[in-house]
């Protein structure tokens, strides 16, 4: 699925976002899983808090890289809605 | 973004050109910490091998922290809390906070009875951070049948719902065998309502008590097929609700399980004792030593021990594997399966369609699913059968 600009995500008790200092990389830690993060995917998960939506995440990426909002848009709308269908994120 | 669990991105890449003395070492992502032997249950399917330690042979509690700290610096992201029934030693809590303080994810792999829901809010309070229940079955009847424990599912059912209302993360998991195979379709409905957000169907491996019980817990093919079509049909249903992981039966499969990740790659065990392994049946190998956390530091026993190098990388590895396409993705299946049905724990595992061994395998299992149903051997301290002769090599 795709997630929409309106949704807030959240990452719930069970999963962990943790640099991991053995690999020098970050991983998202779940149930019984463990995703290899990449730099731009943990910039997303750094503003998942509960509190801002996936539009205000998408607005805050756009400051930060020099991308246009609706490439940025696609990509993270994506990688949340993934995420909520493996039910790592919720909304 | 991959999904560690199923890859190999955290292998070690040897330099080009140099003979190879040692296979490769990579960092463990996985460490099942058999705490106790101990357990309300007696399911007759226990991977715990036959010889069960008892209370005085464990280890203790400081010996445990160490460990756990050593296997972090070691590069273990997750700490699978099981046993036996984890809940029976009462240092759990402490072990779990320990994980926590350490940056280890703590999974607890529990019966969910016996000591369990008196100590679920202080592991809540200590930082665990999932829960895996074991269910037997659909209903009581079943359940408490297959896991010798009466009032035993009610009890898991009121822990389920404990465990929910915390807002921890449910996995519950089923293992699946001839007699509650036909309820796989009302444990998914049962996962759904409990709101379990994974569950797994993991049908039986026949290890330890297991491959005691085999003739009693064998399916049919047909059943097994049912079950697998009704699991990929749930979970076309069920995505964004719940995540379903299936285990395949392997006596009827066509190529074998990638056992633990390949062995020494992802994962290692330490048993009750303090024996370390590179998955729960190792020690029915013979001829391999295995070093304990008493004498060793882990990340020594991970590197250097012979029987963690002894089936490591691919070298090792007898025809077909050597030169089969898939010798890196599934590693060769499984030594203790080899083992146990061919007697060569350096044989291709049956289970593959490529073993010269694969068709006397699936007979061997299409006769004992099609045969009466032998009593259960319920698991027991001490209660271990005799063991299974030669006979019943391929």
């Amino acid at each position: 699925m795709i997630a929409a600009e309106t949704d807030v995500p959240r990452l719930p008790r069970g999963v962990k976002l943790k640099y991991d200092a053995v690999r020098e990389r970050h991983v998202l830690l779940a149930p019984e899983r463990a995703f290899d993060i990449d730099a731009i995917a943990a910039a997303v998960l750094a503003l998942v808090d509960g509190q801002r939506t996936c539009a205000e995440i998408v607005d805050a990426l756009a400051l930060q890289y020099d991308e246009k909002r609706e490439v940025i848009a696609g990509d993270v709308l994506a990688m949340i809605g993934d995420l909520i269908t493996r039910r790592v994120i919720e909304r | 973004m991959t999904d560690s669990s199923q890859n190999a991105s955290v292998d070690v890449v040897e330099p080009q050109g140099k003979p190879r003395e040692k296979p490769a070492v990579g960092h463990p992502i996985g460490l099942l910490a058999e705490l106790t032997h101990r357990c309300p249950l007696r399911c007759p399917y226990c991977s715990n091998p036959l010889e069960l330690e008892r209370r005085d042979a464990e280890l203790d509690t400081a010996t445990w922290k160490r460990v756990l700290s050593e296997a972090a610096a070691l590069g273990v992201l997750h700490i699978h809390l099981s046993g036996g029934e984890p809940t029976a030693r009462p240092d759990l809590v402490e072990l779990t906070r320990h994980c926590a303080e350490e940056g280890l994810y703590t999974n607890l792999i529990t019966s969910g009875i016996g000591r369990a829901p008196g100590m679920i809010d202080a592991l809540f309070d200590a930082g665990l951070d999932h829960v895996q229940l074991s269910v037997q079955g659909a209903t009581a009847e079943t359940g408490d049948r297959i896991g010798g424990y009466k009032g035993g599912h009610e009890a898991k059912l009121a822990f389920a719902h404990k465990v929910v209302e915390l807002g921890l993360p449910l996995t519950l998991n089923a293992v699946i065998h001839r007699g509650n195979i036909h309820e796989v379709e009302a444990i998914i409905a049962l996962a759904v309502e409990l709101k379990a957000k994974r569950l797994e169907v993991a049908h039986t491996q026949y290890y330890g008590w297991a491959y005691a019980n085999r003739a009693a817990l064998m399916p049919a093919r047909p059943d097994v097929d049912r079950s697998i079509a009704l699991v990929e049909e749930a979970r076309r249903r069920l995505e964004g609700v719940l995540v379903i992981d299936m285990v395949i039966p392997d006596y009827y499969a066509r190529y074998p399980k990638p056992c633990t990740g390949g062995w020494g790659r992802k994962t290692l065990n330490v048993t009750p004792t303090g024996k370390v392994l590179p998955c729960h049946a190792a020690e029915s190998i013979p001829g391999l030593e295995f070093w304990n956390v008493r004498e060793h530091a882990l990340g020594d026993i991970w590197r250097s021990n012979p029987a963690f190098n002894a089936y490591r990388g691919t070298d090792w590895m007898p025809e077909p594997c050597r030169s089969c396409e898939r010798r890196e993705m599934d590693f060769g299946g499984c030594r203790c399966q080899a083992m146990a049905l061919l007697g060569d724990a350096s044989a291709t595992d049956p289970a593959c369609s490529k073993s010269p061994f694969h068709a006397r395998m699936e007979a061997l299992a299409t006769a004992e699913a099609g045969g009466a149903a032998p009593d259960y051997i319920y698991r027991t301290i001490g209660g271990a059968p005799e063991p299974r002769e030669a006979e019943t090599h391929l």
